[in-house]
């Protein structure tokens, strides 16, 4: 990839933060950095996750954003700690959702989301039930199955062919996919896009928000890294 | 038992853009005046401020500036056969809250209406004859026209710094402008600001195709700017973060940036927030509105007595509560009888997505609501002759995204995977090098679609929570189909590497949980008589002469432009009325 040694030298020369730079490196170079930079950069201990729930998403985040191939993985930018912050906040609680019944959850599609599940809920039950699941077909909880075999159940799960106990599987596929993507490209402050990496990988510049200088420069490729809304920079 | 405040000269509901208008209105008049909002108070400073408001997450995915879903929604059902389900979700449209409501939260694509979307009926009757309106679709004409409302609509484009360039001013078509556009008195206020990279190509490839493209009018001033009432804007500097967030730079046009700055401190305006309004009062001969029924932000129900009531809420709200308070017939989609909630309408847009190669500098991040975007109207409103394609209606054709931001505006091909390695690959590949090209399409309304009382769910407060019953028609298939093969035709001139065209097809049908326009329109429509309209052509309502009734609720079909232009001259041309007629001598401004 011709573009990511010209982002390399820029970030390093802009002084990015040792994580960052660890995780940049890891991008171009090889899968056993990245998956160094993944064991060294994730310490946190989850409050809504159970321990079982944690090695669910840890495993399904890992295979959504791996960590492998170019580009930073949704392990090492912290989008399970996105994930579990998130689920403390009144998001997590269903704060904005109309969950007043009655649920019709036989409704056509096009009418929308009809489960009376708040995110914490649907995770609660999708997990257990997609553990179940795996456990009926392969003898094992998600988690310990091989990436191949996670892939195929996640696809599963996606396409709605798998009956879980719980919530419909596609239904708890799409949460998962939506908060990972969230926690992938949200602003760090939510706890995952840990050192911007995720920015620098799309070149997204993140909060700076002015291109007062750009308006007369269509065309032109714009040279600056991100800004977090904290200050840092990328 | 209700607290009842002291009398006041008006009372306004909703104080977004229609209720800063009349609140000025009224009290540059002298009246005393109370306005309810029913969300929080919020202003540029602390609530916008940079860095905070930069964040995707809270404000373009969660919605913190929106309506919150949990207390009160709507129900939206395809047809008259079907069960109605809550919109539990955001998705579709989205609906402001707030002081400055959702003008604080739009993008600033301020247009006017064309001439002969206020006389749609006539104007097809005659070019085309009468077979050519379907018997089952109910399109209306203004009982105002452009002409009446042309002074409203220029003085309102610099009430908000409006960059742009006049297509035909005075009768003269000018180069750089829109040439269909209706006849302009002066030029725009501000310049506008030059285009961003793919309107500067979609230029190119319009003019080559013979099209003459122009610059979005644009609510994002280009220059420091101070308004007509003395307020100053600031200039745009395409920060990308403008549709679904406050602007921090003052430069986006919103209730907060152009007229609530001269209203605060007027010793007879008081405005109260966290006020959601649950009934409209009326004495007991029903002719007369006698005020208005709240819950206070403690949860104690307080009535506001007012000699004038004027319902400025959003359009989906204004027809909720006249059907709550019992006001004018509701609509009979079987029988055709009634008038509120009749002619609701949508838009139904489609879009041909761009992925250029690496070497095409998109910079999709660069961009505003409306400042450096480009269009061209060749085939909205009647602009090209409908008789060979069978359908009524038409879209702008517009280059650009409001921002490139990662979590909902990531643009990958539809083959393309979705998650894993190669999603990754997919967005390195594409993210700085992709843009939408887009059709914003009118919706005509027609007699089985309306709004309703939904029989089943109920608000926050338990009261019944309004029903949507609407689906595409047949109209708007052909319409999209038409607008969609343009948008093509020109994105193949541009030369992407790839290309994607998403449109509404025959058979589906219309889906909440996409994004499409917060254009929702009709259901307290405008019109020449009691029996076609729920207001005259002042926005007053036939039947209860000190009830006014501003905003697209009084659109009997939609547009293929954004609405608030339209809506705000109809506010001007109706708050004129009110202070020159109507507070001389209250009563019917025109005979039933």
């Amino acid at each position: 990839m011709k573009e990511t040694s010209t982002i390399n030298r820029r970030d390093l020369l802009l002084g990015a933060s040792p994580t960052a730079t660890l995780m940049i490196l890891g991008a171009a170079t090889t899968d056993s950095a990245i998956a160094q930079a993944a064991t060294t950069a994730v310490h946190y201990v989850p409050t809504f996750f159970t321990p079982v729930e944690w090695s669910f998403i840890n495993a399904a985040v890992g295979r959504l954003i791996p960590s492998d191939g170019p580009g930073p993985g949704g392990l090492e930018t912290g989008v399970p700690e996105f994930m579990d912050r998130q689920m403390e906040l009144p998001y997590g609680h269903g704060a904005y959702f109309y969950l007043q019944g009655p649920f019709q959850p036989d409704a056509p599609a096009t009418l929308g989301y009809q489960l009376r599940y708040t995110p914490r809920e649907l995770y609660r039950s999708g997990i257990a039930a997609a553990n179940d699941a795996c456990r009926t077909a392969a003898g094992k909880v998600f988690a310990d199955l091989a990436a191949d075999d996670q892939d195929r159940f996640l696809s599963s799960l996606e396409k709605n062919q798998v009956q879980l106990s719980g919530p419909p599987a596609a239904a708890f596929f799409a949460q998962l996919l939506e908060n990972t993507r969230e926690g992938y490209f949200a602003d760090p402050l939510y706890g995952g896009n840990r050192g911007m990496a995720a920015w620098k990988w799309i070149g997204f510049p993140g909060a700076r928000a002015d291109f007062t200088d750009w308006i007369d420069q269509a065309g032109h490729k714009y040279p600056y890294g991100p800004v977090a809304i904290s200050g840092a920079r990328g | 038992m209700a607290e009842k405040k002291k009398r006041a000269d008006a009372v306004i509901i909703g104080y977004g853009w229609t209720g800063a208008i009349m609140a000025k209105t009224l009290t540059d008049a002298g009246l005393s005046v109370v306005a309810l909002e029913r969300g929080p108070a919020r202003d540029t400073s602390p609530d916008f401020e940079y860095p905070r408001i930069i964040d995707e997450l809270k404000y373009a995915v969660r919605g913190d500036l929106w309506q919150p879903l949990a207390k009160e929604t709507v129900t939206v059902r395809h047809n008259l056969d079907e069960g109605a389900v809550p919109y539990r979700k955001y998705g579709s449209f989205v609906l402001g809250n707030g002081i400055g409501g959702a003008g604080v939260h739009w993008n600033g694509q301020l247009w006017r209406a064309s001439p002969e979307d206020l006389r749609l009926r006539s104007h097809i009757e005659e070019r085309y004859g009468k077979n050519f309106i379907p018997e089952d679709m109910t399109i209306q004409d203004y009982p105002v026209t452009f002409e009446e409302l042309e002074p409203h609509f220029d003085h309102f484009e610099k009430v908000c710094g409006t960059s742009g360039v006049a297509g035909n001013l005075r009768g003269e078509i000018r180069p750089g402008g829109n040439p269909f556009e209706g006849t302009r008195s002066d030029e725009f206020p501000t310049p506008p600001l030059p285009p961003i990279y793919v309107a500067e190509l979609f230029e190119k490839a319009t003019a080559e195709l013979g099209y003459k493209s122009f610059p979005q009018p644009s609510a994002n001033s280009s220059i420091a700017f101070t308004n007509p009432y003395g307020v100053r804007l600031g200039p745009c500097n395409l920060c990308g973060f403008c549709e679904r967030f406050g602007c921090f730079l003052y430069s986006k046009a919103s209730p907060q940036t152009t007229i609530l700055p001269i209203l605060a401190g007027r010793p007879n305006l008081e405005v109260r927030t966290n006020a959601y309004v649950t009934r409209i009062l009326r004495d007991n001969t029903g002719k007369t509105a006698t005020g208005v029924l709240y819950i206070d932000e403690d949860g104690r129900e307080v009535e506001q007595p007012a000699d004038l009531v004027v319902l400025c809420a959003f359009q989906l709200h204004n027809v909720r509560l006249l059907l709550l308070s019992g006001i004018g017939v509701p609509y009979d989609p079987v029988s055709g009888d009634g008038i509120v909630g009749k002619n609701y309408a949508y838009q139904m847009n489609s879009a041909t997505a761009a992925y250029f190669g690496e070497d095409v500098e998109i910079n999709p991040f660069i961009g505003a609501g409306a400042a450096g975007l480009r269009i061209i109207d060749e085939f909205n409103s009647d602009h090209f002759d409908h008789g060979p394609h069978g359908f009524i209606g038409g879209s702008s054709i517009y280059a650009g995204a409001t921002g490139g931001r990662p979590i909902e505006q990531m643009m990958t091909p539809p083959d393309a995977p979705k998650w894993g390695k190669e999603w990754k690959t997919a967005i390195r590949k594409h993210y700085r090098h992709s843009a939408p090209i887009g059709a914003q399409g009118s919706v005509m309304s027609y007699r089985d679609r309306y709004l309703s009382l939904d029989p089943t769910y109920k608000d926050g407060h338990g009261l019944p929570l309004l029903r949507l019953t609407f689906d595409w028609h047949d109209n708007e298939y052909k319409m999209a189909a038409f607008s969609a093969a343009r948008v093509a035709e020109i994105v193949r001139v541009m030369k992407p590497e790839q290309q994607a065209t998403l449109l509404m097809r025959p058979g589906d049908q219309y889906d909440v949980r996409v994004y499409q326009s917060t254009h929702t329109t009709g259901g307290a429509i405008i019109g020449t008589n009691p029996s076609n309209s729920f207001i005259n052509r002042y926005s007053q309502s036939w039947d209860i002469s000190n009830l006014f009734v501003m905003g697209a609720s009084a659109f009997p079909q939609n547009i293929g432009y954004n609405p608030t232009g339209l809506l705000a001259g109809l506010a001007y041309f109706s708050a004129a009325k009110i202070r020159d007629s109507y507070l001389k001598s209250p009563g019917p401004l025109v005979p039933a």
